[in-house]
């Protein structure tokens, strides 16, 4: 049985490496960005073995699902004659040796900074504190609660991105004639019912399982590319429902930052949320997390700033 | 009758890895695209169906059971309407299917795989 | 111990399709590779679930399922994008 489980990783493991290497280095630029995609799936698969079922949800959503598309969709701007990437010239091979050599000595270290942790790691602290934090749910009272300030600065990470690729230029339409491809409007109206219910799911779930915020918002924003694949949101792209959309693309930020001077006031320490009330807030901020990641993904698949 | 159902359950599951084989065989051999996706999108479909049938065989209780078959009916819904786009797409591309002519006079029949 | 042993003859099965994914020759083949392996996963994830009692990743299972129709998607738009912008270079959008 132990020897079938491990024959079972090392296999993962082998195929986690030759995608990995080919996504890095398949001069087949679409080659690469596929060979991506099923690294994602493989590697949600690693998160499985690991007993990491959060972040196995976060890797399929986001990982697998959303990263592989906006990879597909970035190549779809390159010029059609840059298929294939060049090779390295004579004059890189030193450099290309100097990365590698590097990245040897920054795995080995980090490998060695592992072993050195200590063993039963936070699991305990983290169980003292659960009875406070207003969920049942390990991962989900330290996303929100405990090291609330992470996941309020990766919010902002996401906002600055779609800031960014709003810079780019005005937005693009994706050409998808329904005359032709009957199937694509059909595949939204179809599945739109589960990219509504799944992420609720998730969502319910968090408080005391696996779920959450981020795998809810992935799924959502999944969807909604579905959606603008589909041309099926023409508002946001109307010049006057601009300002909501801004006020929604923000709205999970401003919540939390809310919730993080609430604090101030009712406890008199920034993002600190009292226990009594710990469970609504958290619900809440988790709800407005959801839906502003899903409209920020569809925001990125815009490719620009629309109402231009 | 419970008994006899969960016994059922590992023989769906043998029969259902056995047709995922065959979809591999065919990805790999079949001459050109819309062979392949034949492959992939019927023979890959029925080999998730029956091993999901045979863990809903397996499974605690109906609700678990039917958590089961939602998965397979999604992703038979997803992967049918991913066929068709595919296959429409390749038309529109110019990838013409492979036809098979059976040579008249000569009577060496050698395929060509593009 | 019969899941644990099919889980893995299924990846053994998604790692051929890799050499599918690998050779192409068009996109479509290598999107039809990555379908291979989200439902060979799928399996996977199915099946381990059920040996380890652990339900919840019967919920990675429907997400695979769900984000696996969202790239085919997204491959589909790229490519008529790509037709309707350059009508003279056909070859190019099944062939890169």
């Amino acid at each position: 049985m132990s020897h079938l489980v491990l024959g079972f990783d090392l296999v993962i493991v082998a195929g986690l490496a030759w995608l990995a290497w080919q996504a890095l280095f398949d001069r087949h630029r679409f080659s690469a960005v596929v060979h991506f995609m099923a690294f994602g799936l493989v590697m949600a698969l690693v998160w499985v073995r690991l007993d990491a079922l959060d972040i196995a949800l976060a890797e399929a959503a986001i990982g697998a699902g959303v990263t592989g598309a906006l990879l597909l969709a970035a190549l779809g701007r390159l010029p059609a004659t840059s298929g294939h990437a060049p090779g390295w010239r004579d004059s890189q091979w030193p450099l290309v040796l100097l990365a590698l050599v590097t990245t040897l000595a920054a795995t080995l270290t980090l490998a060695w900074v592992a072993w050195q942790l200590p063993r039963p790691g936070l699991a305990a602290p983290i169980g003292e504190a659960l009875p406070n934090s207003g969920v049942n749910h390990a991962v989900t009272a330290v996303l929100l609660n405990l090291r609330a300030w992470d996941t309020l600065l990766e919010m902002t990470v996401m906002l600055t991105a779609v800031c960014l690729v709003w810079s780019l230029g005005p937005a693009l339409m994706p050409y998808a004639p329904a005359t032709s491809l009957p199937g694509l409007p059909a595949l939204a109206r179809l599945l739109h019912p589960l990219f509504l219910l799944v992420p609720a799911y998730l969502l319910w779930r968090g408080s005391h399982a696996p779920g959450g915020a981020f795998p809810a918002g992935a799924v959502l924003g999944a969807g909604g590319v579905l959606l603008v694949l589909t041309d099926a949101v023409p508002w946001m792209h109307e010049p006057r429902r601009q300002p909501l959309l801004r006020l929604l693309l923000a709205a999970g930020v401003l919540l939390f930052l809310a919730v993080a001077l609430g604090g101030v006031l009712l406890a008199g320490t920034f993002l600190v949320i009292p226990a009594s009330v710990a469970g609504t807030v958290i619900l809440a901020v988790e709800v407005a997390a959801a839906l502003s990641i899903a409209l920020m993904l569809m925001a990125f698949y815009l490719y620009g700033e629309p109402g231009r | 009758m419970t008994e006899w159902i969960a016994g059922l359950g590992p023989w769906l599951i043998a029969a259902g890895t056995l047709f995922f084989f065959a979809g591999s065989l065919g990805l790999i051999r079949f001459p050109d695209l819309y062979a392949r996706l034949h492959a992939l999108t019927k023979v890959d479909n029925l080999g998730l169906g029956l091993i999901c049938l045979g863990l809903a065989c397996q499974a605690s209780g109906l609700a678990a059971a039917l958590k089961y078959l939602l998965v397979w009916g999604l992703v038979l819904i997803a992967s049918s309407i991913s066929a068709t786009l595919i296959a429409s797409t390749a038309m529109a591309c110019g990838l013409r299917p492979h036809q098979h002519r059976p040579a008249m006079r000569t009577g060496t029949t050698k395929e060509s795989h593009p | 111990m019969l899941h644990t042993t099919t889980a893995a003859l299924l990846l053994l099965n998604a790692g051929v399709a890799l050499w599918r994914l690998h050779r192409g020759p068009t996109s479509a083949d290598r999107m039809l590779a990555a379908q291979l392996v989200t439902t060979s996963s799928i399996a996977v994830l199915l099946l381990l679930g059920a040996e380890l009692e652990q339900p919840a990743l019967v919920d990675v299972a429907l997400l695979f399922g769900l984000l696996a129709a969202v790239a085919t998607a997204n491959f589909v738009t790229r490519t008529w994008t790509l037709l309707h912008e350059e009508t003279g270079s056909r070859e190019e959008a099944s062939r890169d």
